[in-house]
């Protein structure tokens, strides 16, 4: 693969061990109302991401992961508990804050690689760049996960692999300070979802990015920092890496 | 362009089928608000700066004879700015290209110069000159329908001398914008011309040197009108002065009035259902655009965009459509604009008639189309705003069907699968549902309002000519003439036989109501001429008391048995009251008939007629006709298929006219209705169709559940959409056609119902099979793979 490191941006942290979190979370707990049945999704998770860290989030289905990153990106309200991204208080956080915040701050990948069929790879990109304050061209972000030659191309001409790789473009292009994505390479083959882990790891590492994945992979773990694992709403593992593994090295 | 920009441009382009359906109808309503309501502005100003500029008078009235030192007391009226005495007088006309007389009025102008009021546009040729007594100027109607041009002659019958007349120009009066004969109610510029004379010249002829028989007079702007009039009927009274009256009830003022009055009506009501039926497609297809794009809008939250942003890019969305479709209705509204306007110059005569779009018109309009569009979609705008992000990255929970009580009914637990797919479909979203139903019975309500008139028209044609007005024709003396004058138009060639009526210029009054009119005099036994009502039964005329029309009853607000005043205008002028003997509901506006004896005792006269019917032969038309154009005494004789056929060549051209519009509006209504619900089906369950067509079923099943739940609808539609056409048909009925002039009846032929539902049907199966060929084009993987 070849990548364009000219427009990278600044000077990457690589290692974490500066150890200033980037989220605290305390006691965070979810519950759903469906009916008269109360579903509780997090049931008092503490937890703190470092900057620049890479964080991989495994668990059974239904263990909560979703809701727990859904929380930290200020998609969604925990209903009890604390969480602080750096000064930001994102519980008491009104809906104009949080959008702020996602705006400033978080860039998301989802499962479903969710771009907007109508606009092409640049355009879904520029979507983000138009109302971000510092960010990169949408060329520059396509470049970083080698598209370039597939700027005009619309969603329904790019394969499973390539929409991600758009996904991630349009996540790091603004040049957030997390990284949200949840099973990223979960509608992918091995080979297109290493090349898409790969631009991932590039951006963690150039860009500095906290990053967080959700998969069910537990191979990707040994690309981590950091491994968190959830069952049934609370955290009950947490291991880091002391070697971690390069995303070309993985294999499943 | 920025990119969430760009989206909204790229999905209008994918719904451009949907858009267009929807750009259509908006267009369709604005352009008859604009069409309409510019006309309307366009009639309203042309006639102001007609009145102004050519000095149209406030007040009118007639005199036996009156010398011509009253013209100065007449204008030490307070507020009289200006005062014409003039000559006037009816007469018949023998034209070589017409077989029947036709009637003139002779106007007479000053000896110098152009009149003070009521002047004249000289449209070509020169002014008459004085010591020509033989020159007139015509009017341009009456010169347009016998293609007359200056050098031309017209012969006449001038106070029963025959005289030669020579045109030395053509011209245009705002008195005469709308060229009507007291008392028709179509114009007809065949028979039926002015004809303006230098004043000494009409002395001469009619032995009235030193004096006038008309006056017309302008006053100041703020003059009080009534106190005027009071005045001049004081100062004319002695004259033989049939009272003055106001532009109110001058006949072409209060024609033009009446026009303004439907085209007023028809601004609000037709524009009104279009942008209905718009808003409601708008609101479908953004709950669906809305409802399609969740992911997309949850995603751009997650990236930042505020509720607000994305609010706004489905608003802009829409608005954008809305002026799309505002766009093209300003521009077809223009030139549907233009073409009535070219419509109306053939029976208003203005200097100039130039359809101007009124550019409050196109605010208003403009403004109309936003708001609509905008409260259309604030529900599914709201829901897209409100959307939590988080939930929406979860794809939408399957609709819960659940069993109905429906679904408990036996037949449909037997009926195949198909049916009962439809009727679940159905019931589970009953608001659309309904909606639709609505929409489509709409259009079937456009098509009725658009052809109703014909039939009330008709209807009155035939009850008019085959129940009232049996006569062949219909003979009117210029002065009234002894009852043995009666005898010698028997004798004329081909009259089977004639009856006499004596129609006297009358004011009634009842407390403070009043009305001044012709009461009509009829034989108790005739039977060429009868007073009929709106069912077309015939009614006897009493020995005593009035029939009045049930619309002039209401104006006076007078019963039967209750007595009324008359107040005759002309001869000893005698004033007497008189109970109302019954009432008759027909379709003139306002009508009074008494006996001919009844009359005859009120005026203290003899047997004086005004006129004849006569019963004549059709063989022997030709010598009666050449005998008529001789008679000096005659102003008029109305055949009974020259009425029809004026009124063929107006009215009747404009409301088909119309009618087309309508039907071209109607289509567009439907198709539009039927291709959007047909699509939106077709979105929603292109994912259960096409999983349908991979388990088996054919094409035709496949269509037959898409399209089923349409073609039940149509059905539906159709009954309600009559029954809602009939009462606006009502509506507008009493809302425009109910005037003084005259009443169109509710009268709806099934020809008509046929019509409307002919076409809605016609338009919703064309609009199903180009649906349902998109089906046939389904591409099965395609749809199963994609996630939704
Ligand atoms: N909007 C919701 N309403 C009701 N229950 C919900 C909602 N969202 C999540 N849940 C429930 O909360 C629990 C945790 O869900 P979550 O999506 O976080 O799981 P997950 O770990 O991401 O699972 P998976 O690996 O399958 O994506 C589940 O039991 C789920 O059913
Ligand atoms: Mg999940």
């Amino acid at each position: 693969m070849i990548i364009n490191v000219d427009d990278a941006g600044d000077a990457p942290a690589t290692d974490v061990n500066l150890r200033e979190p980037v989220f605290r979370a305390r006691g965070l707990t979810k519950i759903y109302h469906v009916g008269e049945v109360d579903v509780c999704a997090l049931r008092g998770i503490d937890l703190e991401l470092y900057a620049g860290e890479f964080v991989v989030l495994l668990g059974a289905s239904g263990s909560g992961k979703s809701t727990l990153l859904n929380i930290l990106g200020g998609l969604d309200c925990p209903t009890a508990g604390d969480v602080w991204f750096r000064d930001h208080d994102l519980v008491h956080a009104t809906d104009a804050d949080l959008t702020r915040y996602r705006r400033d701050h978080v860039g998301f990948v989802f499962q479903f690689y969710n771009l907007i069929p109508s606009l092409t790879a640049r355009e879904n990109v520029a979507l983000i760049t138009d109302i971000a304050e510092e960010s990169m061209t949408p060329e520059a972000a396509l470049g970083l996960v080698g598209l370039t030659a597939r700027l005009d191309h619309f969603p329904a001409q790019l394969s499973g692999g390539e929409q991600q790789r758009v996904a991630i473009a349009r996540a790091i292009a603004k040049q957030p300070d997390v990284l949200l994505c949840d099973e990223p390479t979960g509608a992918l083959d091995v080979q297109t979802g290493i090349t898409v882990l790969e631009s991932l790891e590039r951006v963690n590492e150039e860009l500095g990015t906290t990053t967080a994945i959700i998969t069910h992979n537990a191979v990707i773990a040994r690309m981590a920092n950091r491994i968190i694992t959830l069952s049934d709403g609370r955290i009950v593992g947490e291991e880091t890496n002391a070697v971690r593994s390069r995303a070309s090295e993985l294999v499943w | 362009m920025r990119a969430l920009q760009r989206k909204m441009f790229r999905d209008l382009w994918i719904l451009r089928g949907p858009s267009l359906a929807i750009g259509l109808v908006m267009a369709s309503g604005v352009a008859t608000f604009v069409m309409s309501l510019s006309t309307l502005s366009t009639l309203y100003h042309a006639r102001l700066s007609y009145y102004e500029r050519y000095r149209f008078a406030n007040v009118f009235v007639n005199v036996k004879r009156a010398p011509e030192t009253l013209k100065s007391r007449l204008a030490e009226i307070p507020g009289v700015m200006h005062v014409g005495t003039r000559i006037t007088q009816f007469v018949n006309l023998d034209l070589p290209d017409m077989r029947e007389p036709a009637t003139g009025r002779l106007l007479s102008l000053p000896d110098h110069g152009e009149p003070a009021v009521n002047r004249l546009y000289l449209r070509s040729g020169r002014w008459p000159e004085l010591e020509r007594p033989d020159e007139v100027l015509i009017s341009d109607g009456f010169a347009t329908a016998h293609r007359l041009q200056s050098g031309d002659r017209v012969r006449a019958i001038l106070n029963g001398r025959r005289q030669d007349l020579r045109i030395v120009g053509i011209a245009l009066s705002p008195e005469f914008i709308y060229q009507i004969r007291e008392g028709d109610i179509i114009p007809d510029d065949r028979r039926f011309g002015i004809f303006w004379m230098r004043r000494r010249s009409l002395e001469a002829a009619f032995q009235m040197t030193g004096a006038f028989n008309n006056a017309v007079l302008l006053l100041s702007p703020g003059t009080d009108e009534l106190q005027t009039i009071r005045e001049v009927d004081r100062l004319t009274d002695p004259y033989g002065g049939t009272g003055a009256y106001g532009r109110g009830e001058q006949s072409s003022h209060k024609f033009i009035s009446n026009e303004m009055e439907e085209l007023r009506g028809m601004a609000l009501f037709v524009p009104t259902i279009f942008i209905l039926v718009a808003a409601w497609m708008m609101q479908v297809v953004f709950s669906r655009l809305i409802g399609t794009q969740r992911e997309q809008i949850a995603t751009l939250k997650a990236f930042g965009y505020s509720s607000t942003e994305v609010g706004l890019h489905y608003l802009q969305f829409v608005i954008f459509l809305a002026w799309l479709g505002t766009g093209l209705g300003i521009g077809v509204g223009t030139w549907l604009g233009r073409g009535v306007a070219t419509m109306y110059s053939r029976f208003f005569h203005f200097p100039e008639f130039d359809f101007h779009l009124d550019s409050r018109v196109v605010l208003a309009s403009i403004v109309i189309s936003t708001l609509s569009a905008g409260i259309a979609v604030i529900i599914p705008v709201r829901k897209a705003m409100h959307l939590p992000p988080a939930e929406a990255m979860r794809p939408e929970l399957p609709p819960a069907f659940g069993s109905t009580w429906l679904e408990s009914l036996a037949v449909l637990r037997r009926a195949p699968v198909e049916l009962r797919m439809i009727v679940r479909q159905m019931i589970r979203q009953p608001i659309r549902l309904t909606l639709t139903c609505l929409g489509l019975s709409l259009a079937v309500a456009v098509l009725i309002l658009g052809s109703f008139m014909l039939d009330g028209l008709n209807y009155v044609m035939e009850s008019e000519f085959n129940v009232a007005q049996r006569q062949d024709m219909t003979l009117t003396f210029v002065e009234p003439s002894q009852g043995r004058v009666l005898s010698e138009v028997a004798h004329l060639p081909g009259v089977i036989s004639a009856e006499p009526f004596r129609s006297v210029p009358v004011r009634l009054r009842s407390e403070h109501h009043s009305r001044r009119l012709g009461l009509m005099g009829l034989r108790t036994n005739g039977r060429l001429f009868r007073i009929a009502n709106v069912h077309r039964q015939s009614q006897s005329v009493p020995e005593t008391g009035l029939i009045l029309s049930s619309q002039l009853a209401r104006v006076l607000s007078v019963r039967p048995g209750e007595t009324v005043t008359i107040e005759v205008l002309e001869g000893r002028r005698p004033v007497q009251s008189m109970r109302v003997a019954g009432l008759v509901e027909d379709f003139q506006g306002e009508a009074a008939y008494a006996s001919i004896d009844a009359v005859h005792r009120l005026m203290q006269e003899g047997d004086a007629v005004s006129g004849a019917f006569l019963a004549a032969d059709t063989r022997q038309t030709a010598e009666l006709y050449r005998e008529l154009k001789r008679t000096p005494r005659l102003i008029g004789a109305s055949l009974k298929g020259s009425a029809l056929i004026a009124l063929r060549e107006t009215i009747i051209s404009s409301i088909l006219l119309m009618r087309t519009f309508n039907i071209g509006f109607a289509c567009i209504i439907a198709c539009g209705v039927v291709y959007n619900s047909a699509r939106i089906t077709l979105a929603e369950r292109t994912r259960e169709l096409a999983t349908m067509r991979v388990i088996g079923f054919t094409r035709g099943e496949i269509g037959r559940i898409l399209l089923g739940e349409l073609a039940i609808l149509t059905l539906l539609a159709i009954p309600l959409g009559l029954g809602i056409g009939h009462v606006m048909a009502d509506f507008v009925i009493r809302a425009a056609y109910d005037t003084e002039l005259f009443r169109i009846p509710l009268v709806i032929a099934r020809s008509t119902d046929a019509l409307a539902a002919l076409v809605t049907l016609l338009a919703a199966v064309c609009t199903g099979l180009i649906v349902s060929h998109r089906l046939a084009r389904l591409d099965l993987v395609a749809v199963l793979k994609t996630r939704e």
